[in-house]
C-alpha cells in the first residue's frame, strides 16, 4: 500500500507537470439486473486494470485515467442506451467498457457508438449476432462468440470420430443459439444432425423426448441443456433405455454435479467448457487483493477488456477512438513479448520504445476477426464416473 | 431379423414405459375414483398427497440406508412403503375430522368440497415442500437393471437394445397385486361390500345400519394407500420432484374420467388407455418403420404426431372428447 501511494504520489507529481490532458473511460455494467452478482467485480476488475496503469506513470506521458460507471441493467435497451449517451455527450469518455449482455451491447452499440464513432470493448457479450453485425472497426469483445463453442464442439466430435448425431437443447436463448451454432458447425465439416429437439426443463421424465431422439438415431447425442435442469434428465432417460451411450456436453453442462445426477452412464462421453490454464489468471487472482474475484465469470475479461483499450492507445499514441481501434487487435495477438496481469507498466514502457506486445491478460487474449476472443476452451472427456480435462483449445 | 428389431424397439420406447407409467396413472386414478365415489368429490389433494406420502418414504428410506438396511436387488423404498402408507392414512384421518366432516354434516354441494380440497391441496403442498424441498431427488437403489440394453444386444445380436429396469418390473407387479387386493377387498369382505353399497345409495346403506364415518374413514385410508404407492413407484421410476406430482393430477383426472368416475375397473383401463395415448402419439415412428417398411416407402420425417411438448395436451383431448360424446366413461361410471 505504501508503495502504491508513493508511486500514485510521484505519478500526480509528475502528472502535474506534464501537464497532461486526462482521460475517462466508461464502465457499462449491469449494475441492477440478471447478472448484477457478476458485475460488481466485473468492474473492479477493470478499475483495477486503470489503477495500474496509472501507478505506472508510463501512459501518454504521464495521462491518468478515471472510469465512469453506468448502468446498463442487462435486459433494458432504452436505459442502457441513455447511460452510453450520457457518458460520450456530457462525460466525454474515450471508450467504453461493455455492455455486458448481449442484447443490450447491440443497442447501443447501433445508436450509440457507432454514430458517434466510440470504441467498445465488451467483457462478456457472447451472442454470435454480434460477429456479424457491422460495427465499423468500433466493437471488440474479450469473450469468445457461442459460434464459437459450437466449432470446438464440431471439431472434438470429428476427431471423435462421430458422423451422426442428434442433438437435443433446453428451451431457452442459450439452449437455442448454441444448438443452432453447433448444428451449423458440425454439418459444415461433414456431419449430419439426425435431429433437432427442444427439451422443456423442470419436467421428471424425458423419455418420451429420448424416444424420438433415438428414432431419429446417431452416433451421439448432443445435451445443450443445463445440468441441474433437464439436461441430467435427458441424459439419464437416454442411458436407461440404451438409446444413446455416448454424449456430447457442451458448457451448460459440465458441473461437478454432473457425474452424481448421471453416475457411471457417461464414460467416454466428451465435451468442452469456457476455461484456460493461463498463468496470467493466477497472477490476476493474486493482485485483487480481494477487491473481486477471479474466479467470477467475466472477471479476468473484464480486466482485459480495460488494460486493452488502454495499452492501444498508448501505441496510437492518441486517446481517440478513430486512432486506436486499429491498434486493438496489433496489441493483442503475436508477434511481440507476452504481457500478462500485472506488467501493464512495463508493457507501456515497451510501447514506448517502439517494441511489440502481444496482450495475454488474465484469460488468454487472442483476437480473431472481426475483433472478439478466439475463446479458450477445455476439453473434458468423463473417465471412470470423472470429468477429466484432455487438453485446452 | 427386421421384424424383431422393431418388435424391439417398439417394446424399449413404447410398451415398457407405457406400461409402467399407466400402471402410476392406474393406481392414482383408483384413487380418485375411490375419493369421488364414496365421498362424492373431486380430491384436488391427490397430486400432494402422492407428494408427500412420497416423501415420508424417501425419509424412511434414507433412514434404512443409514441403518445399513437393504431389501437385496429391490429398492429400500419398498421397505419404507407400509411407514408412508401410515403416515398418509394418518394425516387424510386427520384433514378429513378438520376439514372435509364439516362439509359432509352441513351437506355442502361437492364444488364448495372441491374448493376445500384444493385449500387442503395447498397447505400439503407447503409442507411437503418444507420437509424435502422442491430439488429433484433420486432415491432408486439396489440392481438397477433387469434387462441391461447393451448386454441385451451382445446376448441377442439385434441392433436394438431392450431395457427393462428393476423400477419398472416393480411398478407393474406392485400394481398388479394391490389392484387384485382391492378387487377382493371390494367385492369379498363385508367392509368391501359396505362400502360399495354406501357408495351406490346413501340413505339406503345408511338405513341398513352401515356406519358412515366407518366407510369414510376406510375410504381415506385405502385412497392414501394408494396415492403413497402411486407416488413412489412414480418417483422410482422417473425422479422425485413435489411440483410434478402436481403436474400428474391432470392424466390422472383424465383416467379415472375416461374409464367411468366412480368405477374401479374403468381407473384402470382410462390409466393404461391415457399413457399408451401419450405415449405412441408423441412418440417418433421411424425407427420402427425403417425395420418393417421397404425402402421406397421410408418417409423423409420422424413420423411423429405431435412433438413431446404436447404430451400433456393429449389427457386434455381426450378428457374433452370423452366428456362431449360419453360423459359417463367407457365404463358406465356417474356422470360429471
Amino acid at each position: 500500500m505504501k508503495k502504491l501511494m508513493a508511486a500514485t504520489a510521484a505519478c500526480a507529481l509528475f502528472a502535474g507537470v506534464a501537464q497532461a490532458e486526462d482521460i475517462k473511460l466508461g464502465i457499462l455494467y449491469g449494475f441492477t439486473g440478471p447478472i448484477e452478482s457478476l458485475t460488481k467485480s466485473m468492474a473492479a476488475a477493470s478499475e483495477a486494470a486503470m489503477e495500474e496503469v496509472n501507478a505506472s506513470g508510463e501512459f501518454l506521458d504521464g495521462t491518468k485515467v478515471s472510469s465512469v460507471r453506468g448502468d446498463s441493467t442487462c435486459t433494458d435497451a432504452a436505459v442502457a442506451t441513455t447511460a452510453a449517451q450520457k457518458m460520450v455527450t456530457s462525460d466525454k469518455v474515450s471508450g467504453i467498457l461493455g455492455g455486458d449482455c448481449s442484447g443490450v451491447t447491440i443497442a447501443v452499440l447501433t445508436n450509440v457508438a457507432i454514430p458517434n464513432g466510440m470504441v467498445m470493448i465488451s467483457p462478456s457479450a457472447t451472442s454470435p449476432a454480434l460477429s456479424t453485425l457491422d460495427s465499423k472497426g468500433l466493437f471488440f469483445r474479450t469473450a469468445p462468440s457461442d459460434a464459437r463453442e459450437g466449432e470446438v464442439a464440431a471439431d472434438i466430435m470429428i476427431e471423435h470420430g462421430v458422423k451422426t448425431a442428434a442433438l437435443t437443447y433446453s428451451n431457452s436463448d442459450y439452449g437455442k443459439g448454441l444448438a443452432e451454432a453447433i448444428a451449423k458447425s458440425f454439418e459444415a465439416k461433414g456431419g449430419k444432425i439426425t435431429a433437432n429437439i427442444a427439451h422443456e426443463d423442470g419436467k421428471a421424465d424425458y423419455s418420451a423426448e429420448v424416444a424420438s431422439l433415438a428414432s431419429a438415431g446417431g452416433d451421439i447425442l448432443i445435451v445443450a441443456g443445463y445440468v441441474d435442469q433437464g439436461g441430467s434428465g435427458i441424459l439419464r432417460a437416454a442411458v436407461d433405455s440404451g438409446a444413446f451411450s455416448k454424449f456430447e456436453l457442451p458448457g451448460g453442462m459440465i458441473s461437478d454435479t454432473l457425474t452424481k445426477n448421471v453416475p457411471n452412464g457417461l464414460n467416454g462421453s466428451f465435451g468442452q467448457v469456457p476455461g484456460n490454464d493461463s498463468p496470467g489468471l493466477k497472477t490476476l487472482g493474486e493482485m485483487s487483493g480481494g477487491k473481486f474475484d477471479v474466479s467470477s465469470p467475466y472477471t479476468p475479461e473484464s480486466y482485459d477488456a480495460a488494460a486493452l483499450m488502454l495499452l492501444a492507445m498508448q501505441a496510437a499514441k492518441s486517446t481517440k477512438p478513430a486512432d486506436y481501434s486499429k491498434k486493438i487487435m496489433e496489441i493483442a495477438n503475436a508477434p511481440g513479448e507476452k504481457i500478462e496481469p500485472g506488467e501493464l507498466g512495463k508493457a507501456l514502457k515497451l510501447i514506448k520504445e517502439g517494441k511489440d506486445i502481444d496482450y495475454v491478460g488474465a484469460s488468454n487474449v487472442e483476437l480473431v476477426p472481426p475483433g472478439e476472443s478466439a475463446g479458450n476452451y477445455r476439453e473434458i472427456e468423463v473417465k471412470d464416473n470423472k470429468i477429466e480435462t484432455v487438453k485446452y483449445r | 431379423m427386421d421384424f424383431l428389431n422393431a418388435l424391439v424397439a417398439l417394446l424399449n420406447f413404447v410398451v415398457i414405459p407405457a406400461t409402467a407409467y399407466g400402471a402410476q396413472l392406474a393406481l392414482g386414478a383408483l384413487a380418485a375414483t375411490l375419493v369421488y365415489g364414496v365421498l362424492r368429490f373431486s380430491n384436488f389433494a391427490l397430486g400432494d398427497t402422492m407428494a408427500f406420502g412420497a416423501a415420508v418414504v424417501i425419509l424412511f428410506t434414507w433412514w434404512f440406508q443409514s441403518m445399513g438396511i437393504s431389501f437385496g436387488p429391490v429398492p429400500t423404498a419398498i421397505l419404507a412403503l407400509p411407514f408412508g402408507i401410515a403416515a398418509m392414512s394418518a394425516v387424510a384421518l386427520l384433514t378429513d375430522r378438520t376439514v372435509y366432516r364439516y362439509y359432509r354434516r352441513v351437506k355442502a354441494k361437492p364444488v364448495i368440497v372441491v374448493i376445500a380440497s384444493m385449500g387442503v391441496m395447498f397447505i400439503m403442498a407447503g409442507i411437503t415442500r418444507m420437509i424435502i424441498g422442491v430439488q429433484e431427488i433420486q432415491f432408486a437403489d439396489g440392481q438397477k437393471f433387469l434387462i441391461d440394453p447393451t448386454a441385451f444386444r451382445t446376448a441377442t445380436g439385434l441392433n436394438e437394445g431392450l431395457a427393462l429396469r428393476m423400477t419398472q418390473a416393480i411398478t407393474v407387479v406392485t400394481a398388479g397385486l394391490v389392484v387384485w387386493a382391492l378387487f377382493w377387498f371390494l367385492n369379498r369382505t363385508r367392509t368391501g361390500k359396505s362400502m360399495r353399497a354406501y357408495s351406490d345409495n346413501e340413505d339406503l346403506a345408511l338405513l341398513s345400519g352401515i356406519n358412515p364415518e366407518r366407510v369414510v374413514a376406510i375410504t381415506w385410508i385405502i385412497a392414501s394407500g394408494l396415492a403413497v404407492i402411486a407416488g413412489t413407484l412414480y418417483g422410482l421410476d422417473k425422479s422425485y420432484k413435489a411440483f410434478n406430482y402436481f403436474a400428474l393430477l391432470l392424466p390422472i383426472f383424465a383416467a379415472a374420467v375416461v374409464g367411468g368416475l366412480g368405477n374401479p375397473l374403468g381407473a384402470i383401463a382410462g390409466g393404461f388407455l391415457i399413457a399408451f395415448s401419450e405415449i405412441g402419439l408423441t412418440y417418433a415412428w421411424k425407427k420402427v418403420a425403417s425395420y418393417i417398411l421397404p425402402e421406397s416407402l421410408m418417409p423423409d420425417g420422424l413420423m411423429q404426431l405431435l412433438s413431446t411438448e404436447y404430451k400433456f395436451s393429449v389427457s386434455f383431448a381426450i378428457l374433452i372428447i370423452v366428456l362431449l360424446f360419453k360423459p359417463t366413461g367407457i365404463f358406465k361410471g356417474k356422470a360429471v
